[in-house]
């Protein structure tokens, strides 16, 4: 009797640990020395098709958006390169410091999101749909001006909550195998997955080709998977929720090259 | 207080089982489990044991290295205390990756498909504890 009273009396604390345990699992993130791109892991005729532009299958998706910079479009009838001139001077380390703050929506936005700011305002056309093929294009042309140079994500103080949010967001359990994105990518990266092994997962290389989706991708497609995996429900295409995931993996990710377009399995 | 409340609710659609130490000593269904189809289900990817563990299993190609080989299971743990460690791993280590493949509650975000049913029916539960239970060496 007194045995039980006492176990009911240690149990009520407990339980509400264990909860809280379970929510949110305390993790280390990785040191700075230790941290290495998906490239790392790739196979080595992987890292060859991502290595040599005329066999990198993304390289089509840039030259794609290479002629769309130079189309004129919408009520506007300018191009994006009469405002931006060349790419690769204007647009040089742009895709590596973002997303980035957008002052008139009072929260970041990513890459695909600011081109789409540019559609909308300055070319007065329809936006495009997420992961649609010419936004993809847009987006994987923009962001091989950044490809070399380090992950720079803003030192912005008005990015702060929205940072928190993404590594919060980082560390829940989530879905019915109620794993969060840490327990793998952080705990256990390197090891084998059945036979996929755990990428850090750095944000580095995106849009980016994978071989499973024979086509392109954004970021968030790649998060989609993962929470599709753990059997969540995913967000919406272009959620904060994706956002702050994506400014906590560019912080993370920090003075890692970029490599757009890469290529994944 | 409420919390609690839902969750036996949430839980009592799932077939009522009692926690004895780290054991639950009594089968789910009332009855023993089958060895042969524990195989298969241990087996099949979309249950997701391979992903992590790996196990006398040589047809086999793709297994993990997340967690121990199985190999030895029953001869290391009774059946109860397989049982719990099936049912919800993160009873025993609550810092666990191990899925809970028979619970319902106190899940974020799980998919339409998916929510309120477990992982595992209490049959197939059964079927695994006898499977590993023949794991002796
Ligand atoms: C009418 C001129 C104009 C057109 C056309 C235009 N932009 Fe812009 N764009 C701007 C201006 C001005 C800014 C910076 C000021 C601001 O915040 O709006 C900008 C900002 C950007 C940025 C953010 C740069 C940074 O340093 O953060 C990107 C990326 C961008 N544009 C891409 C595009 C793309 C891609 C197109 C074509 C689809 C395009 N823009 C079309 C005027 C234009
Ligand atoms: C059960 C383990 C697991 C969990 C939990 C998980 N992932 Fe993944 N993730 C993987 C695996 C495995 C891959 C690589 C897949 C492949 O190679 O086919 C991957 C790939 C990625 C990549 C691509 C990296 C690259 O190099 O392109 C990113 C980014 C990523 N995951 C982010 C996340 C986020 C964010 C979450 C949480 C919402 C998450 N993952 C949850 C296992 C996991
Ligand atoms: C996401 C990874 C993961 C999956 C999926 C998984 N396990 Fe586990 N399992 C673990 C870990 C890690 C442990 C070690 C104990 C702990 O951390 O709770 C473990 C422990 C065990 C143990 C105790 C093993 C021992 O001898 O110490 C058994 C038995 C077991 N798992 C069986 C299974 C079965 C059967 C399945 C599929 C229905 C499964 N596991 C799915 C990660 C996993």
């Amino acid at each position: 009797m007194n045995a039980v009273r006492k176990r009911a009396r240690w149990l009520a604390p407990a339980a509400v640990l264990l909860a809280l345990a379970a929510v949110i699992s305390a993790r280390a993130e990785i040191p700075l020395a230790e941290r290495r791109s998906g490239y790392a892991d790739l196979a080595p005729d992987t890292k060859a098709m991502q290595d040599d532009d005329t066999s990198n299958p993304g390289m089509l998706a840039v030259l794609d958006g290479e002629a769309l910079w130079k189309t004129k479009a919408g009520n506007a009838g300018r191009a994006c390169a009469d405002c931006h001139a060349d790419a690769r001077v204007s647009m040089k380390g742009v895709a590596a410091r973002y997303p980035a703050f957008e002052p008139t929506l009072s929260r970041p936005v990513n890459l695909e999101q600011r081109i789409n700011i540019c559609r909308t305002e300055r070319q007065q056309a329809q936006p495009f749909a997420s992961e649609s093929k010419d936004l993809l294009a847009l987006t994987a042309f923009v962001g091989m001006q950044s490809r070399g140079q380090p992950i720079a994500p803003p030192a912005d103080e008005r990015l702060r909550p929205f940072l928190d949010a993404g590594r919060e967001a980082f560390s829940r359990r989530l879905g019915q195998f109620n794993l969060s994105c840490g327990q793998c990518h952080d705990d256990n990266w390197g090891k084998r997955l059945i036979g996929n092994i755990i990428p850090q997962a750095h944000p580095n290389g995106y849009p980016l080709y994978r071989l499973e989706w024979q086509s392109i991708g954004s970021l968030q497609r790649r998060l989609r998977n993962c929470m599709i995996g753990l059997r969540a429900e995913p967000y919406e295409y272009g959620a904060p929720e994706y956002v702050s995931l994506e400014l906590y993996l560019m912080w993370r990710a920090r003075g890692l090259p970029a490599e757009t377009p890469a290529v994944r399995p | 207080m409420t919390a609690a409340l839902e969750q036996a609710s949430a839980q009592s659609l799932l077939r009522p089982f009692q926690v004895v130490g780290d054991a639950i000593p009594a089968s789910l269904t009332g009855v023993a489990g089958d060895p042969v189809r524990g195989r298969a289900i241990v087996v099949k990817r979309e249950n997701t044991c391979l992903l992590c563990h790996s196990g006398p299993f040589p047809e086999e190609r793709f297994q993990g290295d997340l967690s121990s080989d199985l190999t030895g299971t029953g001869a290391r743990w009774t059946q109860g205390q397989l049982r719990l460690r099936l049912v919800d791993a993160s009873r025993v280590n609550p810092a666990t990756i191990m899925p809970s493949y028979y619970r319902v509650e106190g899940f974020n975000r799980v998919g339409p498909a998916w929510r309120g049913k477990p992982i595992l029916s209490a049959e197939q539960i059964e079927d695994v504890v006898a499977y590993l239970a023949t794991l002796r060496d």
